[in-house]
């Protein structure tokens, strides 16, 4: 792996509008060992429900991509292998193996995801960062895009009315990016 | 024309800089006199406005390169675009007893129905292409820098029974780009329309270095080209045995001569390639030579070709 | 100004992939432009364009809404690889589309020899920019419409206009490349990819990014610095032709070609529209969806003030645009130049 780091940047440069803070004060309590099993979750629905946006990654499924909200204690690591998903929290001042990684805010990043925002307009404000192989970010980034709807309202729909903190956040999060309006 | 068996004959580009008429003038002068070439191209192919500076040139040059024993053909403007470009084009297509290279599509629109050459900036990548232009009247294409001698390869054995002949460039700086902005006139805080002929310093074009002080990229005008000399003197028999039948020299202030000389040894196999590469080495030129395009490798690479060919 | 005087533009929109060709269509496109996931077309980027599959599924649901669907087909194939722009040409008919954006002599000489009724677009890679390399393409290959270079002013489009026998379609917004779209081998000289040949302007895998511990961002292509932002400094594409470099004439680094802008010609429409631009085109099939959207809704919208003879009231698209600066490139004034 040619990137060895615990995280890509140590945080956030614009504190973020206190609205926006919240689904990070609540992730940011999480206990790792809790949000685990949420991301296991994510991965296989995602997995599932979104078989094309595999084909699109072409020779990108077995990277390791590092996926770093830069507001929150930890970092993911993303393996966007179909047949056997990868979605794992590690801590952030952990090392962690990676091919490519992303860093922004937490909402930035989750609302690009969703295809609400644009990243290209992200990357020219620095309100995303890019590391390593720029190849396997910009083919992730556009097979996200190929996907119809929202990817977080995909993700919330997998867990029902989910108890707990982790089930919380999400659904806080996904109303706040419903409203949230970027562009 | 018999194709790959004849031996291929050396032709000069047009020169690209912005010159002195003076120092342009003499320049063809000792072509004509001294230079192995067969073909010369003269006219302005990068900016329309410098064509006036060399008109009262043009008969004298032409005539001393033709007594010479030259050839001689037109280039036209590669970008074609405002009144005065298109004006130049519709002059010099107007006279039928003139040999023309096409370097943009308005050329051969005046061309088209009588024998022509194709230059370097029409994008003749394939054989469709080609044979194309060549129902058209082209006798000559010169393709583009960029084309890897594999596609190379290919477009000379399909056009081999037609008659027309395949050119490509194997000295000189390699035109990598052209802008409708100029590039000499912005480096000096000015527009196109004001520039006061900026680019007649720079006889080689302006260098460009990137932040960290490596050279680049060298500017002439409209124009962008490598900051290395492309040399392909050492597949010179590489080009022959696909059937090349022109290889073409871009002046530069280096002795053209001497250039010129050292391919046609080489052509002529008084010397082997790689005396051939130290005659041009002696040259001591400002900046390093490279064939990475050639072999589908960045521009800027230098390959050894006994390398390129073992990994074949 | 009496909206008489204009005929309604169509409004081409980019589409990366089929989302995007949906949300542009839903956003009020008339037509859609897309690339098969190979070297046949300009974007031919990781993880975008179409399957042949995919290129039906699109081509129904657009037709479906009364837009059109158009096929780029507009690299140049190197001898001995022809087969795949062939290919492309073939299943661009057999799909229904409603026309190819070619550049290529060769691949207009095989579409309009093959399939005569097969509509064909000069694409801006073809880099016709005169009246009579336009004729050219339209006399020999039948050629319907003409895709401007981004390097003429509204005057100079409005003399063309009168000059040619085709329509034009000229870009309205999006990433403006300083080089003449279709002459420019720097990546290549960099990167031993081609734009030309392969689709690939500053192939992503190539691209470096670098940032130090003060958030400074190095960016390199290949071997090849392009430039270095600040923390505050906005960034924009890493191509060459966006860098920053040095010469003998400067005393500091400048940018020799171009800034990174993103052009927008919101304010012009009405011009260009009395000009006889039948189409105006927006760029960006390797943007998100989000893009797209935003994009087209507002030139949807001004378009259609404009044409009911009201004044055009621009959505803001700062936040869109490269660098966080618009420019109006050639279209205003030669001084751009």
């Amino acid at each position: 792996m040619a990137h060895s780091r615990p995280a890509i940047v140590s945080g956030a440069r614009n504190a973020p509008p206190f609205l926006l803070d919240i689904p990070r004060r609540l992730l940011s309590i999480v206990p790792l060992v809790v949000l685990q099993p949420v991301l296991d979750r994510i991965a296989t629905h995602v997995a599932r429900s979104r078989p094309r946006l595999f084909a699109r990654l072409g020779p990108h499924t077995d990277k390791r991509y590092l996926i770093d909200p830069v507001d929150l204690p930890f970092v993911l690591v993303l393996i966007p292998n179909s047949a056997q998903p990868f979605l794992k929290a590690f801590p952030r001042d952990g090392k962690v193996e990676y091919d490519a990684g992303i860093a922004g805010r937490f909402i930035n990043l989750l609302t690009m995801i969703d295809a609400s925002l644009d990243g290209d307009a992200l990357f020219f404000t620095r309100d995303l960062r890019v590391v390593g192989d720029v190849e396997a970010v910009v083919a992730l980034r556009n097979a996200l895009d190929d996907c119809d709807g929202s990817i977080v309202d995909t993700i919330t729909g997998a867990f029902g009315p989910l108890s707990g903190p982790a089930g919380l956040a999400l659904s806080v999060v996904r109303r706040m990016t419903a409203g949230h309006r970027p562009v | 024309m018999a194709i790959g068996q004849e031996k291929a004959e050396l032709t000069l580009g047009p020169v690209l800089f912005n010159w002195q008429p003076e120092r342009w003038r003499d320049f063809y002068y000792r072509i004509a006199d001294e230079a192995p070439v067969g073909t010369v191209y003269l006219g302005e192919a990068i900016c329309s406005k410098r064509g006036p500076f060399f008109d009262p040139y043009y008969e004298p040059v032409v005539e001393r390169l033709t007594a010479g024993g030259k050839t001689v053909a037109f280039s036209t403007l590669s970008e074609v675009m405002l009144r005065l470009d298109r004006q130049m084009i519709e002059r010099v297509c107007a006279s039928p007893d003139l040999l023309v290279e096409a370097n943009d599509a308005s050329a051969v629109f005046y061309l088209r129905g009588r024998p022509h050459h194709i230059g370097p900036f029409m994008n003749v990548y394939n054989e469709q292409a080609a044979l194309a232009l060549v129902q058209r009247g082209a006798r000559n294409i010169c393709v583009p820098t960029e084309m890897p001698a594999s596609a190379l390869r290919e477009l000379c054995a399909a056009v081999r029974t037609h008659m027309v002949t395949i050119e490509a460039q194997v000295f000189g700086r390699m035109s990598l780009a052209l802008s409708a902005r100029c590039y000499h006139a912005r480096a000096h805080g000015r527009t196109k329309d004001s520039c006061q002929f900026v680019c007649e310093n720079d006889p080689d074009g302006l260098d460009l270095k990137a932040l960290d002080g490596r050279s680049f990229l060298t500017i002439n005008g409209i124009q962008t080209l490598s900051y290395d000399y492309l040399n392909l003197i050492r597949q010179v028999p590489d080009l022959c045995a696909m059937g090349v039948a022109r290889l073409r020299l871009s002046p530069h202030t280096c002795d053209m001569v001497a250039v010129a000389s050292a391919f046609r040894d080489v052509l002529d196999r008084r010397i082997e390639p790689d005396e051939g590469m130290q005659r041009l080495n002696a040259l001591q030129l400002s900046a390093p030579f490279s064939n990475g395009f050639y072999y589908g490798k960045p521009g800027y690479s230098l390959v050894n070709p006994e390398a390129a060919r073992a990994t074949v | 100004m009496s909206a008489t005087e204009f005929h309604r533009p169509e409004l081409v929109c980019p589409a990366g992939t089929p989302a995007a060709a949906r949300a542009a269509v839903d956003a009020g496109a008339d037509a859609v432009y897309c690339g098969l996931q190979n070297a046949t077309n300009a974007r031919n980027f990781p993880g975008l364009n179409f399957t042949e599959e995919e290129i039906a599924e699109t081509a129904d649901y657009v037709h479906g809404r009364g837009a059109k669907i158009l096929l780029a087909v507009n690299t140049f194939p190197p001898a001995g690889k022809f087969d795949l722009w062939r290919g492309a040409i073939d299943l661009a008919v057999r799909r229904g589309i409603d026309a190819v954006i070619v550049a290529d002599i060769g691949v207009a000489a095989y579409a309009s020899s093959r399939y005569p009724a097969l509509r064909m677009h000069l694409s801006v890679q073809a880099g016709a920019s005169s009246p009579e390399a336009i004729r050219f393409y339209c006399e020999e290959f039948g050629v319907k419409r003409v895709v401007l270079p981004r390097m003429l002013t509204v005057s100079e489009i409005a003399d063309i206009h009168r000059q040619i026998p085709c329509e034009i379609e000229a870009f309205v917004f999006g990433n403006i490349g300083m080089m003449a779209e279709g002459r420019c081998s720097l990546t290549n000289y960099a990167t031993g990819v081609s734009t030309n040949m392969d689709g690939i302007c500053s192939a992503a895998g190539d691209v470096h990014y670098d940032e130090d511990a003060a958030g400074n961002l190095t960016v390199r292509l290949g071997n090849f610095v392009l430039d270095r932002f600040g923390c505050n400094e906005s960034a924009g594409y890493p191509t060459i032709c966006k860098g920053r470099y040095s010469c003998s004439a400067r005393t500091e680094p400048y940018y020799a070609f171009e800034e990174p802008v993103t052009l927008n010609l919101s304010a012009l429409l009405p011009d260009l529209m009395r000009a006889g631009v039948t189409a105006l085109k927006i760029e960006g099939r390797q943007r998100s969806r989000a893009y797209v959207k935003a994009v087209v809704a507002a030139f949807r919208k001004a378009v259609d003030d404009i044409g009911a003879g009201k004044e055009a009231r621009l959505a803001d698209l700062i936040a869109l645009t490269e660098g966080y600066r618009e420019t109006e490139g050639a279209f205003r004034s030669k001084t751009w130049r």
